[in-house]
């Protein structure tokens, strides 16, 4: 194979739609031929990066899918739908526990507060430390004195990764109350400002799409990840806090 | 208690008489929640990418859901991905026509775009400079400027391919043109992708 016959097939080489014959002809070539090489390992490079950078897999929006679900009449059962308990009643005690224990949960599932209430409830959060100085409780750049210090607080050990290298150096973490529930507050820094990030697991597990707000000149950004809860605020501009909830959620 | 039960259940069922579209097959409307709705975000995704809007994004990908679900039966149960995304493009390129007719108007010219430019882009030269731009911190920026600036034409065949990792075959269909022609326009894609990202590092 020759440096034209193979760049001619460099694409669905990189593509991996070559036939396996062809494909070793090409591993061959460009195992002996530097420039070839250099060709197919700049298309790798922009490759890797289309994937890395790309806006994608933001998800569909949830009222999209509650929009369709409507129009086709495909919709969930609604969150107050009584229990059938005349179906249950036969099933015995057994049935019976099992019945107060997804009632329990539907009303939990229903109570849920929403986005707005607990972005209200992450400004407070961070304007009363804020105010008060009371940021870190415990202060360290060290992920692994962070990470045990909340873990032994709380029933769930948040991810502390540290993000020094994609300019949000660790500054240490304190406790929090949020949806009722202690939480993790992580301290980053960004330059002279700070970032909290509020952590806490939610019953349902699962990922929800990155969504941001404005709000009383702090900007937040939140999303879900691994059936955790993410809030991210500061007085950083959004791109800035967008790009701290990347570098977070690939390094965590 | 069966009493509740009962009522809360009845402004469904109305809703249902009142909507054609359900008619009297909610095993039918299970079946496409159950295929399709996987494959809303890539749906919605795909949506975004063509008409880069988010608003229009949506109304394009509910409509598209709508047609999916009323051609249901056509469905053969090959990729429920390829075939709700084909609907996707469809569905866009309706609405591009009825919205930006000028743009609509102007045909795309495969021999020409393909050919345009094939010299200009140093493809052996600085790796050491492509590796760096995507390395730096407005990285993604950058990547989806250029990705912005690519015509639909090529905009869908690389965001088919790359972010949604499907093969040539699924983009052939989807973009209903034949294999080779993917193959020819994902060369010249990425050699554009590759031109606008140098560009904009010399500038």
């Amino acid at each position: 194979m020759d440096c034209t016959e193979t760049q001619r097939r460099l694409h669905p080489y990189l593509d991996q739609e070559l036939d396996r014959p062809s494909a070793l002809a090409i591993d061959q070539h460009l195992a002996s031929c530097p420039r070839c090489k250099g060709v197919f390992a700049t298309q790798s490079a922009l490759r890797s990066g289309i994937r890395r950078h790309a806006d994608y897999h933001h998800g569909a929006p949830r009222e999209l899918a509650q929009r369709i679900r409507a129009r086709l009449g495909t919709e969930p059962k609604r969150r107050w739908q009584w229990p059938q308990i005349g179906h249950w009643l036969p099933m015995g005690a057994a049935a019976a526990a099992a019945a107060v224990i997804s009632w329990t949960a539907a009303i939990q599932y229903a109570s849920r507060p929403s986005d707005e209430m607990l972005a209200e409830q992450v400004i407070a959060g961070h304007a009363r430390a804020m105010v008060t100085s009371h940021l870190m409780e415990v202060a360290s750049s060290d992920q692994h004195t962070v990470k045990p210090w909340l873990s032994s607080k709380l029933d769930f050990s948040p991810p502390v990764p540290d993000l020094a290298s994609a300019g949000f150096p660790l500054a240490g973490g304190r406790l929090d109350y949020v949806d009722k529930r202690p939480v993790a507050t992580l301290v980053y820094r960004a330059r002279q400002h700070v970032i909290d990030l509020f952590v806490w697991p939610e019953a349902k597990p699962g990922d929800a799409r990155t969504q941001a707000l404005s709000k009383q000149g702090y900007n937040v950004v939140w999303w879900k990840q691994g059936g955790m809860n993410y809030w991210a605020i500061s007085d950083v501009n959004a791109a800035d806090l967008r790009t701290f909830s990347e570098a977070y959620a690939n390094a965590r | 208690m069966a009493k509740i039960h009962v009522l809360a259940r009845a402004p469904q069922s109305r809703r249902k008489e009142a909507d054609p579209l359900v008619s009297d097959e909610p095993s039918r409307a299970k079946r496409f929640e159950r295929i399709f709705l996987p494959h809303l975000d890539a749906a919605y995704d795909f949506a975004r990418w063509l008409a880069r809007d988010d608003r229009n994004a949506e109304d394009i990908c509910q409509e598209a859901c709508l047609r999916a679900f009323k051609s249901l039966d056509s469905f053969q149960g090959e990729s429920g991905r390829a075939w709700l995304l084909a609907i996707v493009r469809n569905t866009y390129y309706t609405w591009f026509t009825r919205n930006k007719p000028d743009a609509a108007a102007v045909p795309f010219d495969e021999e020409t775009m393909i050919a345009a430019g094939e010299d200009g882009v140093d493809l052996e030269s600085p790796l050491g400079s492509i590796d760096r731009i995507l390395q730096e911190r407005d990285a993604r920026r950058r990547v989806n400027g250029a990705l912005e600036q690519l015509s639909q034409e090529f905009r869908e065949v690389i965001v088919l391919r790359e972010l949604e990792d499907l093969s040539y075959k699924e983009i052939a269909e989807i973009a209903k043109v034949p294999i080779g022609t993917v193959m020819s326009r994902l060369a010249r894609a990425r050699k554009l992708l590759l031109q606008h990202l140098r560009h904009t590092e010399e500038s």
